[in-house]
């Protein structure tokens, strides 16, 4: 038997969250005693898979796959884990991975715990640590299923190389018309920048900053750091910024590695949905701000004076480590 | 066209999260429960589709009897009548299944779902449900057009957006954006009135398994101190990102 891991990839190469994926689905393996299958879907060097534990990749290459589609993905991925004998499958926490996975529970009669943030507590019973309430606790999570499905939070087991050569072999699951009921018509994406869900780094601002046309220096602070632009719900409400960027217990969660809020307060309905981050930098003008106790690193100033400031040092910093 | 709005009631989004019976199940004492705001989002959607194209809409919530209030403020809002499957909500396999069962016996034709709940977040519901009914379904569904028996769905998803061209029967999994805040609905006197006399069906739980059991629960650590930086030696900063935290 075999633990499998399904990793996503973009235009043919693996997301980050692909290791991750393959990372975890290694450990697991070893807890288990099994091995571990990766299965991936139109991507150039699935070989690449072996770094992370991967034994085995069943690798797809089929045309009608090429944009993303939940139900007929879960098809193939359901197929691999029958064609595996698997009774675990690992996924990541990306919007599209989260999309699937309920397809895939009902198929395989399952269960699925998502936001996952470590290695299984224990096998027998199966069980799993992840967060719950919106971050502001977490639940240990027993999968009673004989099929288990565990997605995994973006950068909470990170990524372990357990160099291995993967035999790569051509896996064609059946598809049908009735795979396809829904159709991508337009894809409408940022090239070429981080996003929140993939980013390491994290830049946020709010309403602090007074309005959209001061956006210019948030977005230069991020572009420094190679980081993804976020805001606070008002922000979006307010239509200063997209609402793809609002975060927060009823935007998108995140979890990244260092987390900049300018000009936020720190909303517990805000705070919810950051605090996964681990390590956050509050920069604001209040030194009460409620942000201020859930932050690692402060500074009591002025964003329109404090921000300069640091994009100014971060590029000193960045020539000097170049 | 006939609408399903599947209601999950939550702690509102202010609650302090705490435990009891040694960590083993939410304490929910002066916790105030609220429409999960994706649904809420997904609620005032199907107002819309009622008010321009003349659509019924029905609300349907898994819960105990505590659940009603939740329930009459979405009738107040506009919601022609109301299911209550009489269950405790143990997995989202389980709440599947349960609303399963509604979509089939009541005949709709949208089935508009939150893309989690902001309580467990199991974010499961509405892709089993679809599923099981051999329904389409778009995920963090973002904005909503039916004409006929063809559906327009945007859906969200990391670093954009997504058109998708689907035709019902549909299941959506909602989230802010499918409306606009300033659009969202707070039941007023008349509606409040009007709720009282409309229909709330309590029925009974088809057996169904649960496949995941939550047996504990834990707080996160409380956070140290922050570590202030002088917005005159940003310097510092700098150094403690990269040495101290190693994250630049
Ligand atoms: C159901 C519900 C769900 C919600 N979900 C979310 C969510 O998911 N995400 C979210 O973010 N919010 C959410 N909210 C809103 C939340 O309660 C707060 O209102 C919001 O987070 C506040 O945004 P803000 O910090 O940008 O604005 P404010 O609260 O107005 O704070 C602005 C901050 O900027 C500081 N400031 C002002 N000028 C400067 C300056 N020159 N330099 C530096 N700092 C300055 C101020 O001191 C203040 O702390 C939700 C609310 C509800 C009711
Ligand atoms: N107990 C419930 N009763 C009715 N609908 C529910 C229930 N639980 C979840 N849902 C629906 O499923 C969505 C996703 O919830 P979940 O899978 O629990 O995160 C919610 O936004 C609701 O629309």
């Amino acid at each position: 038997m075999s633990v499998l891991a399904y990793t996503e990839s973009d235009k043919g190469n693996f997301k980050k969250s692909a290791f991750e994926a393959v990372s975890y689905a290694y450990e697991v393996a070893q807890q288990l005693g099994e091995t571990v299958t990766a299965v991936a879907i139109n991507a150039s060097d699935a070989s690449q898979l072996g770094t992370y534990g991967a034994a085995k990749v069943l690798h797809v290459s089929d045309d009608k796959l090429s944009s993303f589609n939940a139900n007929a993905y879960a098809t193939a991925i359901a197929a691999a884990a029958t064609s595996e004998n698997a009774k675990t499958i690992i996924v990541s926490s990306s919007a599209d991975s989260k999309y699937l996975s309920g397809i895939l529970a009902a198929k395989l009669n399952a269960g699925y715990v998502p936001n996952v943030v470590a290695a299984p507590e224990s096998t027998s019973p199966f069980k799993v640590k992840r967060t719950a309430f919106s971050n502001k606790g977490f639940a240990h999570t027993e999968i009673t299923a004989d099929t288990k499905i565990v997605g995994v939070s973006n950068n909470a087991f990170g990524i372990v190389e357990n160099a291995t050569t993967a035999e790569v072999s051509d896996f064609a699951p059946s598809l049908t018309d009735g795979d396809f009921g829904t159709n991508s018509l337009e894809v409408d994406k940022v090239v070429g920048k981080a996003t929140i869900a993939d980013a390491d780094v994290v830049v946020s601002a709010g309403r602090g900053l007074k309005g959209p046309e001061n956006w210019g220096m948030i977005e230069e602070l991020a572009d420094i750091l190679g980081a993804a632009t976020a805001c606070s719900k008002p922000v979006s409400d307010l239509g200063w910024r997209p609402h793809g960027e609002h975060v927060g217990q009823t935007g998108k969660p995140v979890a990244s590695n260092l987390y900049i809020a300018i000009g936020i307060s720190g909303a517990i309905q805000h705070l919810a949905g950051v605090s996964a981050s681990k390590t956050k930098v509050v920069i604001n003008n209040d030194p009460e701000a409620p942000f201020f106790k859930a932050a690692d690193y402060g500074v009591v100033g002025d964003a329109f004076e404090v921000v300069p400031k640091l994009i100014e040092k971060l590029k000193e910093f960045k020539a000097q480590n170049a | 066209m006939k609408i399903l709005v599947c209601i999950s009631n939550v702690p509102d989004t202010t609650s302090k999260i705490n435990f009891t019976d040694g960590d083993t199940k939410f304490d929910t004492n002066g916790v105030q429960f609220v429409i999960n705001p994706n649904d809420e989002f997904g609620l005032t959607r199907a107002m819309w589709f009622k008010e321009k194209q003349g659509a019924s809409v029905h609300v349907a919530t898994v819960g105990g009897a505590q659940t009603e209030p939740t329930i009459r403020k979405a009738l107040a809002i506009g919601a022609d009548e109301a299911i209550r499957i009489n269950a405790e909500p143990t997995d989202g396999f389980f709440v599947a299944r349960q609303l399963a069962e509604v979509v089939k016996n009541g005949g709709y034709d949208l089935v508009i779902a939150g893309r989690e709940s902001i309580d467990y977040n199991g974010g499961m519901v509405p892709g089993i449900l679809a599923t099981l009914l051999d329904m389409n379904f778009v995920n963090t569904c973002i904005g909503l057009e039916v004409d006929g028996s063809n559906a327009t769905a945007i859906r969200e998803i990391d670093g954009g957006k997504e058109t998708i061209g689907t035709t019902l029967p549909l299941v959506i999994g909602g989230q802010k954006g499918l409306v606009e805040e300033s659009d969202l609905r707070i039941p007023n006197m008349r509606g409040i009135m009007m709720a009282r006399k409309k229909a709330l069906n309590v029925i009974d739980p088809i057996d169904a398994p649960s496949m995941t059991t939550d047996s504990s629960f834990e707080k996160p650590e409380a956070k140290g101190p922050v570590k202030l930086v002088d917005a005159a030696n940003i310097d510092e900063l700098v150094s403690l990102l990269h040495n101290e935290a190693k994250v630049i």
